[in-house]
């Protein structure tokens, strides 16, 4: 662990270190931004839509002369009327429980990449996701994660430990390898937790623990000691709890919007985030899936309202922030005999942030005529899932086009969808 | 029933087994005592150690963290009593171990021991139309939870094995079968959140890893092969020769064909090794040649049938080797036979339990001197362990402490060095899956979700998998936990591990909880560190306390009392000394 002894004298010697540890007021910290020198990290935000969200009602093609027919029940109304979808162009609408995202698509901060997904066959939730998170369709034995992979090659903008993050108390296959994100159920969580109440004095737990892992040893386990210790204290100094939603933000209730709010705080302590990572559940909508009201709709709320919270929250700050929304696969074009829908193949997927050329839709649209649909059920792929998350890691990231992101995966900027500046 | 974990020698255990049946047949209970009498047949494979400049206590302290979770107060001194190499013999034949606290304990999980059609009778799936209804708000979850009680839900299953699998961590005095049924599962990894392998994943380990777990690997690596878990995992139930036309079901006039997706892992994963000389074109004729090995309706039956109308009946060449047209079923018993023999499988599973035992970075004389025994016993898996466990290799003072422990194994050997009691299920006051299960939540917490790992890989058995940032908080997180007894159902009693040090004297108290939890194996720095938090004056006046209540006299205090000899003993099980075996 010999680059820990520059991570530790980075944090200490450099600029940022006074910075990212909070130890100065916040406006003050705006203010050394302002004057050059330190740029702030570009920062990508992560969210999957586990379960495969369907994107035919998601992302509505109205436009499609075959829509209304395969759809039946589930199918969202034209625009225009009180429940109709969110025309965006012409073609195009978003579910109308996905108002809140329309005025950033209008301000052209939110694109979209529709007939996204991955070539591999397979209708299996768990082998897709794991496709999708290592990077790797149909290879199954990938020991990590594309981001992961990612964020080690890009540049060192940052050296903090807080680099990566992913909510939640396991680490997401997208993160795992040897870049040490880390992993919390909630920012309150992260520190050493001294048990029941009234025992203000005794032992201090965290401070004995820190010095047993301070000893002068190199190894693994003291490296690591050290860099936890300074996690939980930068994490403590940062005082998140500062940071209240801004701009009139309201995260919608539930472990999705608190997720996401707590990436908001991260990002505006300037602990030196690059990646954050948020999932959210619920999509596999096999029976009674609704249409402009129902079960979806009711996730569709909620994914839309946490998204246009944190770019609400965020203000200016979304300048240097990208938000990715993935699913590992979309369902089929047709209804089933439960009002629902089964696993299908291609979805959509949605960026926003401030370098997104937003207002349009990207990739190109495969039709959903009976002769055009992927073995003949499904809504076909025409843009890979690689293309758009290298676009993002490369041109918002930073990170060198040759980096080995999507082993055995050919990809440059001519093929990227086009949706990042 | 709350099963203790701890001292009771071996003999005292028999025979509270027997008493505990005070109804069981005269000549039963006479049966045990004889069977301790009894000049002990010769053991199956004989371990001679090696010269070492380990001391006897450190070779006896490795052997147990190695060998097994850890030692439980007064493992050292028994083993040494026994002597080390009968104790590894011993081990290395589990059936010989008696075990019946262990057994008894688990009589408390109703599903390891039924079969896989029962399980999907008795454990169905609730219906997607009342989950739809919950998700839209139609119904509340109190209404679904009786109209589907959680107990009788399919997830009850992988629940009670991984309680199982802690229960037996920490209890089981077979402690290297249960070391190599959690290794050989990493190693035919499946994951119980797929599909409908919920329902076979407790026969899986049940009947096809333990049994062979020191076994032969030929058979292992068929019981796995054959097994519905592993097929629909690997999705080989679905692989069929290319042309095949479905001719009726719910699939009927559905084009099927080959899937090479166990063909390629057997290969990679469970025999020759990524680098074992394999192409393309093996996986294919691999794949080819276990066409037709599938499962019979895996959501209502869910055991292994060969349907010959799936089979492709052409000949394959495997590796060189050429099987004929028209093999059937024995296609693939045949491809079995031929990567269990090949060369290249021996020196991968060498070097895996080298990394396993010894160290992150096998040394390359001693995975040799493994891959030989494996070659010459015909893959006879007790020789090849115990070819590497009685190696100046495994008792070399680089190998001691060297090895991070993963999840299970921390939290295992925790539980067992504070002696740590399990609540079963039905136990007053513990959960419905008891100790074991909350145990097993703090497993996953460290990142090891137990029979939940996505890829075919199984977890990994190196430091850098297991050791960062937020994982490391955790363990220590753990450590406090533990030690403050907030486990629910895990009962620990520090004030055992300080045993008659006097309270009074907190230099005493430490190291009374450093012989006892680290064996004294504690560095001087780690010792120094710890005793200058003894600086503080609330130790000493909590131990008092603690001394006064013992002594039935009133304090005020009581309820606080020994709180920081919890403290001090989560120090100590946070300390990176005890995140090492």
């Amino acid at each position: 662990m010999d680059c820990h002894c520059t991570r530790r004298s980075f944090m200490k010697g450099g600029a940022l270190a006074l910075l990212g540890l909070g130890a100065i007021p916040h406006f003050l910290v705006r203010a050394a931004y302002a004057q050059g020198g330190v740029s702030r990290p570009k920062i990508l935000i992560a969210v999957f839509q586990r379960g495969a969200v369907d994107g035919l009602s998601m992302v509505v093609p109205h436009g499609d002369p075959s829509y209304y027919g395969a759809r039946g029940s589930i199918a969202i109304a034209r625009p225009g009327g009180s429940q109709g979808s969110l025309d965006l162009d012409g073609f195009f609408g978003l579910h109308p429980s996905m108002a809140a995202l329309k005025p950033i698509w209008d301000d052209r901060r939110l694109a979209l990449v529709h007939a996204c997904g991955s070539p591999d066959t397979t209708r299996s939730h768990f082998d897709a996701q794991d496709y999708m998170e290592s990077g790797t369709p149909g290879v199954k034995s990938t020991p990590d994660g594309w981001l992961a992979r990612g964020l080690q090659a890009a540049p060192a903008t940052s050296s903090s430990p807080f680099r990566a993050v992913a909510m939640g108390s396991q680490m997401p296959r997208t993160l795992r390898g040897e870049l040490g994100a880390i992993a919390m159920g909630s920012a309150g969580d992260f520190d050493v937790k001294q048990g029941m109440a009234g025992m203000g004095g005794g032992v201090n737990a965290r401070a004995g623990f820190e010095s047993l892992y301070e000893q002068g040893v190199k190894d693994i386990l003291h490296g690591t000691g050290r860099e936890t210790f300074e996690a939980v204290k930068m994490l403590k100094a940062a005082k998140l709890e500062r940071f209240q939603p801004e701009n009139g933000a309201q995260y919608p209730r539930g472990k999705f919007g608190d997720n996401l709010k707590q990436i908001a705080q991260l990002i505006k302590a300037d602990v030196g985030l690059q990646v954050a990572f948020a999932d959210m559940g619920g999509w596999d909508t096999h029976a009674a899936q609704g249409n402009e009201r129902g079960q979806l709709a009711s996730r569709l709320t909620e994914f839309s309202d946490g998204l246009a919270a944190l770019y609400r929250d965020l203000g200016d700050r979304m300048a240097d922030v990208v938000v990715l929304t993935m699913s590992e696969f979309g369902r089929t074009v047709r209804e089933n005999g439960n009002r629902g829908t089964d696993h299908g193949h291609a979805t959509a997927m949605l960026v926003l942030g401030g370098p997104v050329k937003g207002g349009r839709a990207y990739g190109r649209w495969p039709g959903l005529a009976p002769e055009q649909l992927y073995e003949g059920r499904d809504l076909a792929v025409t843009t890979d899932f690689r293309h758009l998350f290298a676009e993002v890691a490369v041109r918002h990231l930073g990170i060198p086009a040759s980096a080995p992101i999507f082993p055995g995966f050919s990809t440059n900027p001519a093929k990227y969808p086009g949706a990042l500046v | 029933m709350r099963a203790r974990v701890g001292s009771l020698p071996l003999l005292a255990v028999a025979v509270l087994a027997a008493s505990a049946c005070s109804s069981a047949p005269r000549s039963r209970q006479a049966a045990v005592p004889a069977l301790q009498a009894a000049p002990e047949p010769a053991p199956a494979v004989r371990v001679m150690l090696p010269a070492t400049s380990l001391s006897e206590e450190q070779r006896i302290v490795h052997a147990l963290n190695r060998l097994g979770y850890g030692p439980r107060p007064g493992d050292v001194e028994r083993v040494r009593q026994m002597g080390l190499a009968k104790w590894m013999e011993r081990q290395l034949e589990p059936s010989r171990i008696p075990d019946e606290r262990a057994q008894a304990a688990l009589q408390a999980f109703p599903t390891l021991t039924r079969s896989v059609p029962e399980l999907v009778l008795a454990y169905p799936e609730p219906d997607p139309k009342l989950l739809a209804k919950v998700q839209s708000g139609e119904m509340t979850q109190q209404e679904m939870r009786q109209m589907a009680p959680p107990e009788r839900r399919p997830f009850r299953i992988p629940a009670e094995l991984q309680a199982a699998k802690l229960t037996r961590a920490v209890m089981s005095e077979r402690q290297l079968e249960e070391v190599m049924t959690d290794f050989w599962f990493n190693h035919f990894n499946v994951d119980a959140r797929k599909g409908a392998v919920k329902w076979m994943v407790a026969d899986y380990e049940r009947t096809a890893i333990r049994p062979h777990a020191l076994g032969k690997f030929r058979d292992l690596l068929l019981a796995t092969a054959r097994h519905p878990a592993m097929l629909f995992y690997l999705d080989n139930w679905m692989s069929t020769r290319a042309d095949l036309v479905m001719a009726a079901g719910p699939n009927k006039g559905r084009r099927m064909g080959l899937n090479e997706n166990y063909a390629r892992e057997i290969m990679e994963l469970h025999t020759l090794g990524v680098d074992g000389g394999y192409t393309q074109q093996d996986v294919i004729e691999v794949a080819r040649a276990f066409t037709g090995w599938t499962i019979e309706r895996p959501r209502e039956q869910g055991t292994f049938v060969f349907r010959p109308a799936a089979h492709d009946q052409g000949a394959k060449k495997v590796l060189g080797h050429v099987l004929p047209g028209y093999g059937g079923e024995q296609d693939g018993i045949h491809v079995i036979d031929i990567l269990a023999r090949h060369p290249a499988t021996a020196r991968f599973i060498a070097t895996k339990l080298v990394r396993r035992f010894v160290s992150d970075e096998p040394p390359p004389a001693l995975v040799e001197r493994a891959a030989r025994t494996f070659q010459d016993t015909d893959g006879d898996i007790r020789k090849v362990v115990a070819t590497i466990v009685s190696s100046p290799e495994f008792f070399s003072a680089d190998a001691y402490g060297a090895k991070i422990k993963k999840p299970i194994e921390l939290v295992a050997s925790a539980v067992r060095a504070v002696g740590g009691e399990i609540a079963l299920p039905g136990d007053p006051g513990s959960q419905q899956v008891g100790g074991g299960l909350a145990l097993a939540l703090q497993v996953a917490k460290l990142g090891e979700p137990l029979y939940q790992q996505q890829p075919p890989t199984g977890y990994p058995d190196v430091a850098e998998a297991w050791v960062n940032t937020g994982a490391l908080l955790n363990r220590l997180n753990f450590a406090l936990a533990l030690a403050q007894n907030r486990i629910p159902g895990v009962q620990v009693d520090i004030g055992r591990a300080v045993g008659a040090a006097d309270r009074e004297k907190p230099p005493q108290v430490l190291d009374a909880l450093l012989a006892s939890l680290l064996q004294g194996q504690a560095r001087p720095e780690t010792r120094a560190v710890l005793a200058a938090q003894l600086d503080n004056p609330e130790i000493i006046r909590a131990t008092s306390d603690d001394r006064k209540a013992a002594a039935g006299r009133p304090a005020a205090n009581t309820p606080t009392a020994n709180t920081d000899v919890d403290k001090l003993a989560a120090l100590v099980l946070g300390s990176p000394e005890f995140q090492r075996r």
